[in-house]
């Protein structure tokens, strides 16, 4: 059994021309992240706690949970709940308020925690807490800039190291492929509804950069082979190079694929939706190594990275 | 070079076999205490807890610098005999100004003010204005003292602590003025959050002449026994800082709660100086700037203890004590962030992220075998090897597994396998081209080495930006992540390639399995 391989993704002497439907790739790809852009404007992103500030308390009721008694219990303690909610099992209850305003409001957002899991346990007696969490509005704003900022230094990171190991061409054209897989992702998780926390900005992290060496591998081999068929010319080198990859491409893929499904299925609420948008991007970051990220290179390279390569 | 020597392989044996140890504190129970047994510790998001984050106001620490800078000031100018007038102290910019009482005196009263010991470098700037000398505290100096401060609050957040029984707490600093508190198993933070809002500072100073209205050098403070306001001096006659000991006790006269205390020496002469001197009058003592109570002094204390009664019971008087004994805060903390997760959820947790972190591992070594046979298994038992190796360094570090820090594990052993299929493909693309097998393999290990460098550190780069400029749960998935990778370099560019090696110096294949 071990001395062969019992499956292959595609046969090692195929050849598909992945080049011809490159306008095709280009410009689904163009359509999808400008929807994702409007999306992210219209409705836009649904923030967690982290992003928002405020309150969010997750109780367990001892039996079904009464949600009309525990709306009276709040406003009788004077708390105006946002929301309250049903989430999991009918014994799950979730309440979330948003920070409230004024110049007290850090004093005022851990009161009203406090407020909130006495007010619940008064009404239903043996009410367990989930999870209590208040966020501060000034922390909520800085966690927001913060994770801003490791994205933006990350992809600059990026643009650095594939300038300095390959060529200028390279370096541009990943960071746009990267930048239109995160705009998509961004769309994925306007239409998802998935709660954008700091969670997810680690989520988006890992996509980008398991995205960039999947192009890393892709641009390597096309290194390669320009110094290897000094005179084929480049949409046929392309080609090539992608093929030669494919079966690469694909496995590390699935891998991935594999490892992040069953957090997805059942990794739990934390995991579930981290998960999710992961398997998004592994999808969307292996289709743009091939559809995207080579025919960007085709687009701006053609005459230049072919010269170089034969003065060099 | 297809050939291992001796000593490399006894190397890459030995730094597994290391691995296996470091995980070991993780199963088992510490044999003896004198070793070091370092564990992972599980974050609170899988053990339950809470996790409060709390701000140190720089404001009040400026306000307080302000207060004892501009007695200085006076006392300076009062020591040379210098005269001023127009005092002024303005804490939204942070500066004192006087006019110096005559030209002729201006210079000596600016050499004067220029000559005051700042507690910090560049503390203060002197500066003349329209005939006033103005003296400014500085920002980046605020914030050296707010360093400090931080430091000092968190010994003392941790004694108040330790004394309520949290088991495990851990307290650290976070940037210039914030102190992170984990306490573990606490799901109910409420009695720690009021203890730690509490700065607790006593002091013990005069009620001014007439304690009904303000006057220069004295302030309206709210007197809580008499729910009155009532004018204290400003000047300190003795501080909490010279307590040595407090405790609840019933008091024998009232049969209410009290809290009894003891000065060291300094303190109680000084206590006994005022009290003797005063004799008759009033003074008050006033925590966190509210009067607890303002009795007679009937006879001089000089034995250095006293009581205090204000209205306690049993709960408000040995945490009053509690706190006194810690020690006052040196500026107010207050909670910006709070987070608690109940025991059962945080077991839940543990149980999905479990199920699916072995669920997922499975799925990928079943993957690895199916697509390439032999290698594909090798590929595994590097897997496995890199699993062990980043427990073993996380436990070295003793660093903290949150749900995002094991997500970031199973996407590492994810991202390890592509290191394998590289490998892999490279092999089989160069036995395609008609190679031999040894050929075939030293190609593709050499070819596929430089790829796998190129991925794993752009990965890396992005990843230590992310650990470097994230917070909290990023950091942690970043941390594991960036382990994960160094420990992926070591199992795919010399574990997998040895048991590769191994295999053909022992089977000789005519071919190979890819």
């Amino acid at each position: 059994m071990l001395s062969r391989p019992l499956f292959r993704f595609v046969r090692d002497d195929r050849r598909i021309n992945f080049m011809r439907g490159r306008h095709m790739g280009l410009i689904v790809s163009a359509v999808l992240s400008i929807a994702s852009v409007i999306l992210f404007f219209q409705p836009g992103l649904k923030l967690g706690l982290d992003f928002r500030g405020g309150i969010i308390v997750e109780a367990q009721t001892p039996g079904p949970a009464d949600f009309g008694k525990l709306r009276a219990a709040l406003d009788h303690a004077g708390i105006h709940p946002d929301a309250v909610q049903a989430f999991g099992s009918p014994r799950d209850v979730r309440i979330s308020i948003n920070a409230p305003e004024g110049a007290d409001r850090e004093a005022q957002t851990q009161k009203l925690v406090d407020g909130v899991k006495n007010a619940i346990s008064a009404a239903e007696p043996g009410t367990q807490v989930l999870r209590a969490d208040a966020v501060g509005a000034s922390v909520s704003s800085e966690l927001f800039r913060d994770g801003l900022l490791a994205l933006g230094f990350s992809l600059a990171m990026i643009l650095v190291y594939i300038w300095v190991r390959f060529e200028r061409e390279f370096a541009i054209s990943a960071v746009v492929t990267l930048i239109l897989d995160l705009t998509k992702t961004i769309g994925f998780l306007a239409i998802t509804r998935f709660e954008f926390d700091l969670v997810m900005v680690a989520a988006l992290l890992t996509i980008l950069g398991y995205s960039t060496n999947d192009k890393v591998v892709v641009y390597d081999r096309i290194r390669e082979n320009l110094r290897k068929y000094r005179t084929m010319p480049l949409r046929e080198l392309l080609d090539l190079s992608i093929n030669e990859t494919l079966n690469r491409t694909l496995g590390t893929s699935m891998t991935v694929f594999l490892a992040a499904l069953p957090l997805a299925l059942f990794g739990g609420s934390t995991l579930t939706g981290f998960a999710t948008v992961m398997l998004f991007g592994i999808v969307v970051g292996t289709s743009s190594s091939i559809f995207i990220a080579a025919p960007l290179l085709l687009l701006m390279g053609e005459k230049r990275l072919r010269k170089e390569t034969n003065a060099g | 070079m297809m050939y291992y020597s001796r000593l490399r392989l006894l190397g890459v044996a030995g730094i597994c076999l290391i691995g296996v140890l470091l995980c070991l504190p993780n199963f088992l129970r510490s044999p003896t205490p004198s070793l070091p047994w370092r564990q992972i510790h599980l974050g609170l998001d899988l053990r339950g807890g809470s996790y409060l984050l709390l701000q140190l106001d720089l404001k009040s620490l400026e306000h307080d610098r302000l207060q004892s800078l501009q007695d200085q000031v006076r006392q300076t100018l009062l020591d040379h005999s210098l005269g001023y007038r127009d005092f002024v102290r303005d804490d939204a910019s942070a500066s004192l100004s006087f006019a110096p009482r005559s030209d002729a005196e201006r210079a000596a009263a600016l050499k004067a003010m220029q000559s005051l010991p700042p507690v910090v470098p560049n503390e203060f700037t002197t500066s003349e204005k329209d005939g006033r000398i103005v003296l400014t505290l500085q920002h980046e100096a605020m914030l050296a003292r707010a360093r400090e401060a931080v430091a000092q609050s968190i010994e003392i957040v941790r004694r108040r602590i330790d004394a309520t029984g949290a088991i495990d707490p851990s307290i650290a600093r976070e940037g210039d003025d914030r102190i992170v508190v984990e306490l573990p198993g606490v799901s109910d933070p409420e009695r720690i959050k009021s203890l730690l809002g509490t700065t607790a500072r006593l002091t013990f100073r005069l009620l001014a002449p007439n304690p009904s209205v303000a006057s220069p050098g004295s302030t309206m403070l709210e007197d809580e026994s008499m729910h009155t306001q009532v004018a204290v001096q400003d000047h300190v006659d003795v501080d909490g800082t010279d307590l040595t000991n407090a405790g609840a006790v019933i008091d024998q006269q009232s049969g209410g709660w009290a809290v009894t205390f003891q000065l060291n020496s300094a303190g109680a002469t000084a206590f006994a100086n005022v009290t003797r001197a005063n004799v008759g009058k009033r003074f008050a003592i006033v925590l966190d700037n509210k009067v607890i109570e303002a009795p007679n002094i009937i006879s001089p204390i000089t034995a250095g203890n006293g009581q205090i009664t204000g209205g306690f019971n049993a709960r408000s008087a040995s945490d009053l004590a509690l706190l006194l004994r810690a020690g006052a805060l040196p500026a107010p903390l207050s909670v910006v962030e709070q987070r608690t997760i109940g025991p059962s959820l945080g077991a839940a947790s543990i149980r999905a992220g479990i199920i699916s972190l072995l669920t997922g591992l499975l799925l990928v070594i079943v993957f690895m075998v199916l697509f390439y046979g032999r290698f594909g298994l090798y590929a595994d038992i590097a897997l496995f090897a890199n699993l062990i190796l980043m427990v073993g360094i996380l436990s070295l570090f003793q660093a903290t597994l949150t749900l995002p820090g094991m997500a970031g594990m199973l996407l590492t052993l994810g991202m390890a396998v592509d290191a394998n299929i590289l490998i892999n493909e490279r092999i089989r693309e160069e036995v395609k081209r008609g190679r031999g097998p040894l050929q075939a393999l030293q190609a593709g290990f050499d070819r596929a080495t430089g790829t796998i460098i190129d991925s794993n550190a752009t990965a890396f780069l992005a990843h230590v930006m992310l650990f470097v400029f994230g917070t909290g749960p990023v950091r942690n998935f970043a941390l594991t992540i960036t382990i994960g990778i160094v420990t992926t370099l070591f199992t795919t560019l010399l574990l997998s390639r040895l048991l590769v090696v191994r295999w053909y110096a022992l089977a000789r294949p005519k071919e190979l399995p890819v």
